[in-house]
């Protein structure tokens, strides 16, 4: 039982280490992970001194290299393979069928884990990239109910990972291009959703409006909370009702199937969010392990304290939290 | 260059599904790809109707290929989805690596569909040498990201080992969630979602708050808002090597737009396209529902 948890730099790297993360995951400074974002992310500098921090504390580093190689920009995917793996890390998180097989051929050691933008939902899919590219862990999309996380859990070949906490995709991951359809760049191709830099706050009498790329995504009225316009937890109209019509402001929050999914046999819990602040990150790792050491001690008398949620609400988009596709009814 | 009609990705009934392929056999497409890619719920054809459906549509001369779903969940949806692939009779286009996967082990060759991520010559290589005939890029790619990769796989010696097809007609289909949006517009969710989408033949529409038309709701799919139309582009696909062209069916008219696209190669028309209704960002390398005249 893993607790895995996001570094977009070395400062929010350490704390998480220092406050209880097993392992912990990070990109390249470049378009080869799904959070090229401004300030954010490692060089091959500070990769190296990422690594040592890691496994001097005895903990995991895992890199994200999951967008997809572009024709003509080959060498940016290999050079980020070959630097990580050059850098010592202990596992590769790809989602390119190409650069899984570079990655394979090349670095046969180096684990390999399917990254959630390879959208492998199902236990032929995932015997898919383990017979051909031999990987070690499956992290399972945003969109499978609980019951068939566990289904998956028993039957798959490689052990499974889960999003555990933080941003909601609501989409299977990798196979939504909303955000291209609006901007021009999507989570695939330029590893940003809903890129910051299309992002315009108007005040307006009607209130202020939230734009991304022109289009209105929201409107608020004084009184209520503006969040980031990410295309699909915005109010749309769909037949004169004005609504939420994909999703809510709200982040993803299963800590009350710990228990479950632990027992179901899924081997890692990871914690969405390289793009948020080291403080963010040193509160949720604290409190996750708290979490899961409390499980651990007692498998049997395990219970939801209170406060946890209180800290994980607070933490989360419009301080609500979902359980998102893992319940039925959410579907 | 040949003309394809994709899948259909609404929820039509049985007899309109019916009297759609049967006039499509008379229309002037070279390739019809049939079956559900989008929700296993939806049960008008079941898979076995869609594999006879397809069996009697090859009597017409025309390439016919079974399009398989592209969120795959539950072992019931990989049941049907084997069902699909070993009909012996007609190949598949694969919508999700499982597809790949069974296609592998029956031996036989597949058409890599747009749902599957495939943007670059190193996954082109692996996928041809496990049995891809074609590639149907995603939507979201552009004229200038397929010139860079043809070039690629023309230096690389491996161009004439696959063909190129490229989604030119209709709504672009986005993204897939284990939500159904359009149950949800009605207050339901999923589990109870009393086929709705057979209400909306053509999607539900899905607006700003100031009336632009930005999405279309079709079940767990969402779709552009606006209709991709490449008419204006053939030429060019053309001169780049693209070996096929699709038309995604939004009604009997799609059949008869076939015939138009196929005009624009011996007698090119410019067709003024209309704002706010259509689109063809994606190919001209900016935002998707863009629209380049």
């Amino acid at each position: 039982m893993e607790l895995l948890c996001p570094a977009g730099n070395l400062p929010a790297l350490k704390l998480a280490i220092d406050n209880g993360a097993d392992a912990v995951y990070i990109g390249m400074k470049d378009d080869t992970n799904a959070r090229h974002f401004a300030g954010l992310n490692f060089n091959e500098a500070k990769l190296k001194k990422a690594v040592d921090y890691v496994h001097q504390h005895g903990k995991q580093i895992h890199v994200a290299i999951n967008t997809f190689a572009h024709p003509g920009g080959w060498d940016r995917w290999q050079g980020a393979v070959d630097m990580a793996a050059n850098a010592g890390v202990d596992a590769l998180i790809i989602s390119d069928i190409g650069v899984l097989q570079y990655a394979y051929e090349n670095y046969p050691q180096i684990e390999r884990h399917l990254s959630v933008q390879a959208s492998s939902t199902n236990l032929e899919s995932i015997n898919y990239y383990h017979q051909n590219f031999a990987i070690a862990r499956v992290v399972l999309p945003r969109v499978l109910s609980v019951q068939q996380v566990k289904q998956l859990a028993r039957n798959s070949p490689v052990p499974v990972e889960v999003f555990a906490f933080g941003s909601l995709c609501i989409m299977a991951e990798g196979r939504c291009y909303l955000s291209s359809y609006m901007t021009g760049e999507s989570p695939n191709t330029a590893g940003a959703c809903s890129p910051a830099k299309y992002v315009r706050w108007n005040k307006t009498e009607l209130g202020t409006e939230a734009r991304l790329n022109d289009v209105l995504i929201d409107r608020y009225t004084d009184d209520e909370n503006a969040g980031y316009p990410t295309l699909c937890k915005g109010r749309f109209e769909v037949e004169g009702n004005t609504y939420h019509a994909l999703e809510e402001p709200t982040s993803l929050n299963t800590l009350e199937l710990l228990p479950e999914l632990v027992e179901a046999g899924v081997v890692s819990f990871k914690i969405e969010g390289r793009q948020r602040s080291p403080a963010y990150v040193e509160q949720i790792a604290q409190t996750w392990r708290s979490a899961m050491d409390a499980y651990k001690q007692a498998p049997d008398k395990f219970e939801i304290n209170e406060k946890w949620m209180t800290t994980l609400a607070g933490l989360s988009e419009g301080s609500q939290t979902t359980l998102g596709a893992y319940h039925r009814k959410w579907q | 260059m040949k003309f394809s009609l994709g899948p259909l990705l609404y929820f039509w009934p049985k007899d309109t599904v019916e009297s759609f392929y049967s006039q499509a056999m008379d229309s002037d497409a070279d390739i019809i790809y049939l079956g559900e890619t989008v929700c296993s719920k939806r049960r008008e054809l079941k898979p076995k109707d869609w594999i006879e459906l397809a069996k009697r549509l090859t009597t017409s001369g025309k390439q016919v290929i079974l399009s398989t779903m592209a969120l795959l969940e539950a072992p019931a949806e990989l049941m049907a989805m084997r069902q699909l692939v070993g009909n012996g009779k007609v190949i598949v286009e694969a919508n999700d690596m499982a597809a790949v996967q069974l296609a592998q082990q029956h031996g036989i060759n597949f058409v890599i569909g747009p749902a599957i991520n495939c943007y670059n010559l190193a996954t082109l290589k692996v996928l041809i040498s496990q049995g891809m005939t074609r590639w149907v890029m995603p939507v979201e790619l552009s004229g200038d990201w397929l010139r860079t990769l043809l070039q690629e796989a023309t230096e690389a010696g491996i161009r004439d080992q696959f063909e190129v097809e490229v989604f030119a007609y209709g709504h672009l289909p986005l993204a897939y969630s284990a939500r159904c949006f359009t149950a949800r517009s009605e207050n339901r969710p999923k589990d109870d979602c009393r086929y709705c989408c057979i209400k909306h033949p053509n999607g539900l529409k899905m607006n700003s708050r100031e009336g632009e038309q930005v999405f279309l709701l079709n079940g767990i799919q969402t779709m552009s808002g606006y209709r991709y139309n490449l008419i204006n582009d053939v030429q060019e696909l053309e001169r780049l090597g693209v070996d096929v062209l699709r038309l995604s069916p939004e009604s009997l008219d799609t059949l008869a737009l076939i015939e138009k696209f196929r005009q624009q190669l011996s007698s090119p028309h410019h067709y003024p396209l209309e704002k706010n209704v259509e689109c063809n960002g994606y190919w001209h390398n900016i935002a998707g529902m863009s629209l380049a005249q």
